[in-house]
C-alpha cells in the first residue's frame, strides 16, 4: 500500500510494553483511528516485536518471537503502531533480521506496511482535532526512534500544535536520548539514570505540567525518574492525550 | 557484581566537575559543527562523497597500500610495516637508537596512544615529549587523553593553571587563557630546540603521490615534522586514500565535524625528506604503517565500515553516554561511539565486549558521522557476536597488509559467544513471546498480581529490573491487557 492513500481498514500493533503498563494508550490509538471512519483490526495473536532480544544480540530468540508477528499481522492493511521504537523494529530491522531466511519476503512485505501512529494520523489521514480541554502546557519528548529512525517526531508536534488550548514547549537538549534504550537501562543503570535525570530536570525546567511522547518506554523511564526525584510533571502517551483532549 | 566498565563509568559519573567540563565543551563543539554545516543538502552530499572515498580506499586497500609504499619510497621516505603494537614500538625504538636520540618530540597522535609508545620508550630510556598543548597537560598530570581531538577536555582552566604552577613554579600564571598558552609556548620552544627526532600521526596518506597529510592548530605538528633531523610518522593502514583530490572533501568534513573550523590553522603535506638543494626539513622520514587487528576488521564486509573513520570525534561530541562519563569512563584509547565499536574489535569481545553494551542505540553518532558509519548497526552486530558467536557469513579473505601473514578464514571479532544466564533468560523470554497462548497466560498472570513490577514475578524479572528501580519509581502494571480491552471495545481480531 502507499502510506499516502487513506485506507479503509488498518491493523494495530499494540506493543507489549503498552499492553503491560498502559493499555489505555493502545485503546486510545484505536479509537482515534476508528473515529476517522476507518475499520480497526486488533489481531489477538500479536505479542512483542522482538526488539529487546534483537538489541541485546540474541537474534535467534528475536526471530522466534518476530516470526509470530509475521503470522499475526498477515494481511495487506497498513499496520499502525503507537510506538516509534517498535515501528522502527518492524520497519527497519525485520528485513535485516530475516535476511537470507525463508521469511525474508514476508518480513519485507510487513515492513512496507508499518506506519507510526502520529505519522498515520497527521500525514496519511490529515486529521483535524478539536481541542475540548482546558489550557495546558505540554512538553513533547521526541524519542530517538521518532526523531531519527522513523522521522515522525514532527508529526507528533504538528498534532499537538493543532490543539488550540495546548502550549507546546521544548526542553533543553531536546534532541538527546532519555537513557531508556530498552535493555540499556538495565545493563548500564547508572549511566541510564544520569541521562534520565538530566532529561527529567530539563522537562521540569520548562514548567510543563505534562510530558507526552510517542514512546511508552521513554515515558515509563522519565515518569519514574521524575516521581523519584520529586519533579512535578505528569507523563502521558500521546495517543491517550490526544484522545482525552478531544472528548466533549 | 559490577563489571570493570560499570565501576569505571560509575566513578566518572560521580566526578561532578569533570562531567560539567565535558558537557560544556561538548555543547560548544556541537554548536560549532552545526554552524559549520548550515546547508543540510550540501552536508548530505559531502557525507556521501566522504563515504565513497573511504569505501573506495578500503575496497582497494592492499593495492593502495602497495602503491603508497612505492610512492613514498620514490619520495625518499622509508616505509615500515608493523603487524601489531609491539612491532611498531620496536621499529620506533630501533630508529631512535640508530639516531642516538635520548628524547623524541611528539605531535598529537592517537595511534601512538594505541601502541602505548610513550610508556615503551620511557622503559627503554628515551624521553617522549608531548608538544600538543592538550597532550602536554596530560603528560604533566600523568593522564591519558579523554577525547581524540581535544585530549584534555575534562580539565578546566583553573585545574590547568594549578597544574602549570605546580610544574613551573618559576613562572607563576593565572587561569587566563592567554597567560596559560604563553607559558606553554615558552616551555615548548625550549623543548623543540635541540630535538633531533620528531614523531607524528597522519590524518590521510595519499597513495598516488606518497603524501602524508597532517592537520593541526598549534604549529607543533609542523615543528615536530620539520625541525628535527628525523621524522617518524606512525599511522593505521586504513588511513590511505587513493588520490590527492580526495583530501579537499575529506578535510572539509574532518575539520568542520571536529571543531567547526572550515580549515585548520596548519595543513601539513609531507612528501619526503629534505632534498639535496633544500636548506631545511628532516633528513630522514619514516612511515610506520600499523595493522594491529585492522586486517581482521577489514576482512568482514559489514564491520569494515569501522575503518572508514576519519577520527573527527563528532560521534563522541554528540553521544549522551560520552557526555556523561567522558573518555576516562570508557577506559580505552578510543572512547565514545567509535571506541565502542573499534575497541571490542581490536582487543576482542572478551576484553572489551561490554563497550558494545554502553549505548542506548540512540543513533546520534550515526546522524553526524561524516563518513556515515552505521555505528548502532555495528554495535548490534558486536552484541550479536558476543551473545551467539561469529556470524556465518564471513568469507575467507586476503590479508590487507603485507605486515600480516594471515590468509586463512579468520574470525572477525575474537572472543564472542558467552552462553550463560543471559542466554537462558532470553530463551525463556522467547518461549513466552513466541506463542500467543503462552503470552496470554503470562499477561493474565501478571494482571492477576495487579501490583508493581517488583512483585512475585521477581524470580525472573527481579534480576532484570532490580537496577531500574534504584532511580525510578516502577510503573504500575495494568490489571487488564490490551487484548481484553480491544475485544471489549469491539475491535475485531480479523
Ligand atoms: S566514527 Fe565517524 S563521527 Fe566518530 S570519529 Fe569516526 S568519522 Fe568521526
Amino acid at each position: 500500500m502507499s502510506a499516502r492513500n487513506r485506507p479503509d481498514a488498518v491493523m494495530v500493533f499494540g506493543t507489549c510494553l503498552i499492553d503491560l503498563v498502559d493499555p489505555e494508550a493502545g485503546l486510545a490509538a484505536m479509537r482515534l483511528i476508528r473515529r476517522e471512519g476507518i475499520r480497526v483490526r486488533f489481531p489477538q495473536a500479536q505479542t512483542c516485536c522482538g526488539q529487546p532480544a534483537y538489541n541485546s544480540g540474541y537474534r535467534a530468540d528475536a526471530r522466534r518471537v518476530a516470526r509470530q508477528q509475521l503470522a499475526a499481522l498477515a494481511g495487506d492493511e497498513p499496520v499502525v503502531v503507537p510506538s516509534a521504537s517498535c515501528a522502527g523494529m518492524l520497519r527497519h530491522h525485520y528485513p535485516r533480521l530475516f535476511a537470507g531466511t525463508a521469511d525474508q519476503a514476508l518480513a519485507e512485505a510487513l515492513a512496507e506496511r508499518v506506519v507510526e501512529l502520529c505519522d498515520f494520523l497527521h500525514r496519511v489521514l490529515a486529521v483535524r482535532l478539536v481541542d475540548q480541554g482546558p489550557p495546558v502546557t505540554v512538553a513533547l519528548h521526541q524519542s530517538c526512534s521518532a526523531r531519527r529512525e522513523m522521522a515522525v517526531a514532527p508529526a507528533a508536534a504538528a498534532l499537538l500544535r493543532g490543539l488550540s488550548q495546548v502550549t507546546l514547549v521544548e526542553p533543553d537538549h531536546a534532541h538527546e536520548c532519555c537513557g531508556f534504550g530498552g535493555t540499556f537501562a538495565v545493563k548500564e543503570p547508572e549511566i541510564s539514570a544520569a541521562m534520565a535525570l538530566d532529561k527529567a530536570q530539563a522537562v521540569a525546567a520548562t514548567g510543563a505540567e505534562l510530558l507526552v511522547s510517542q514512546d511508552c518506554g521513554c515515558l515509563v523511564n522519565l515518569a519514574g525518574t521524575a516521581q523519584k526525584a520529586g519533579l512535578g510533571f505528569q507523563a502521558q502517551h500521546i495517543a491517550d492525550f490526544l484522545w482525552q483532549r478531544t472528548q466533549p | 557484581m559490577a563489571s570493570a566498565f560499570r565501576t569505571r563509568a560509575g566513578l566518572a559519573l560521580s566526578r561532578e566537575r569533570v562531567r560539567g567540563n565535558i558537557r560544556r565543551a561538548m555543547d560548544g563543539l556541537v554548536a560549532k559543527r552545526r554552524a559549520a554545516f548550515p546547508d543540510d543538502a550540501e552536508l548530505a552530499q559531502l557525507r556521501d562523497q566522504g563515504q565513497a572515498i573511504r569505501d573506495h580506499a578500503l575496497a582497494n586497500l592492499p593495492a593502495l597500500l602497495e602503491q603508497l609504499e612505492q610512492r613514498c619510497r620514490v619520495n625518499g621516505m622509508q616505509v615500515h610495516w608493523a603487524a601489531d603494537a609491539a612491532q611498531a614500538n620496536a621499529i620506533i625504538l630501533d630508529l631512535l637508537r640508530g639516531h642516538g636520540a635520548k628524547a623524541v618530540i611528539k605531535g598529537k597522535s592517537m595511534v601512538s596512544e594505541e601502541i602505548g609508545v610513550n610508556a615503551y620508550l620511557e622503559r627503554h630510556g628515551i624521553e617522549p615529549i608531548e608538544t600538543d598543548l592538550g597532550e602536554l597537560i596530560l603528560q604533566l598530570g600523568n593522564e591519558h587523553p579523554s577525547h581524540i581531538i581535544t585530549p584534555a577536555v575534562h580539565k578546566d582552566r583553573a585545574e590547568i593553571a594549578a597544574l602549570f604552577n605546580r610544574h613551573f613554579p618559576d613562572e607563576p600564571c593565572s587561569d587566563d587563557i592567554d597567560q596559560l598558552t604563553a607559558l606553554a609556548r615558552r616551555v615548548m620552544r625550549a623543548r623543540f630546540q635541540g630535538a633531533t627526532v620528531g614523531m607524528s600521526g597522519v590524518n590521510f596518506a595519499v597513495a598516488e603521490t606518497g603524501t602524508l597529510c597532517l592537520v593541526e592548530n598549534e604549529g607543533n605538528g609542523r615543528l615536530s615534522t620539520t625541525a628535527p633531523d628525523m621524522h617518524i610518522a606512525v599511522t593505521g593502514i586504513e588511513k590511505v586514500v587513493a588520490r590527492l583530490d580526495a583530501l579537499a572533501p575529506l578535510l572539509t568534513l574532518l575539520t568542520r565535524s571536529a571543531t567547526g573550523q572550515p580549515v585548520t590553522t596548519y595543513v601539513n603535506m609531507i612528501s619526503g625528506p629534505r632534498k639535496p638543494d633544500e636548506r631545511d626539513g628532516p633528513r630522514e622520514v619514516h612511515l610506520v604503517l600499523l595493522d594491529n587487528g585492522r586486517s581482521r576488521i577489514h576482512a568482514d564486509p559489514e564491520l569494515r565500515a569501522t575503518l572508514r573513520c576519519i577520527r573527527c570525534g563528532a560521534c563522541m561530541n554528540h553521544c549522551p553516554v560520552y557526555t556523561r562519563i567522558g573518555g576516562h569512563g570508557y577506559g580505552t584509547v578510543y572512547p565514545g561511539p567509535i571506541g565502542a565499536i573499534l575497541e571490542p574489535q581490536l582487543q576482542g569481545l572478551q576484553v572489551q565486549g561490554e563497550l558494545a553494551q554502553a549505548s542506548s542505540l540512540c543513533g546520534a553518532c550515526a546522524e553526524v558521522c561524516p563518513v556515515r558509519i552505521p555505528i548502532p548497526q555495528l554495535l548490534n552486530r558486536l552484541r550479536h557476536e558476543h551473545a551467539e558467536g561469529p556470524t556465518a557469513s564471513q568469507s575467507p579473505s586476503q590479508s590487507a597488509s603485507p605486515a600480516s601473514s594471515q590468509s586463512v578464514p579468520i574470525q572477525a571479532v575474537p572472543g564472542g559467544h558467552r552462553p550463560g544466564l543471559q542466554g537462558r533468560v532470553w530463551r525463556a523470554w522467547a518461549l513466552l513471546h513466541a506463542s500467543p497462548a503462552r503470552y496470554r497466560w503470562m499477561r493474565r498472570t501478571i494482571g492477576g498480581m495487579g501490583g508493581l513490577l517488583d512483585g512475585p514475578f521477581g524470580g525472573l524479572l527481579g534480576g532484570l529490573f532490580g537496577p531500574w528501580t534504584r532511580s525510578r519509581t516502577p510503573p504500575r502494571l495494568a490489571r487488564r491487557g490490551l487484548q481484553d480491552l480491544a475485544r471489549q471495545e469491539g475491535f475485531a481480531d480479523d
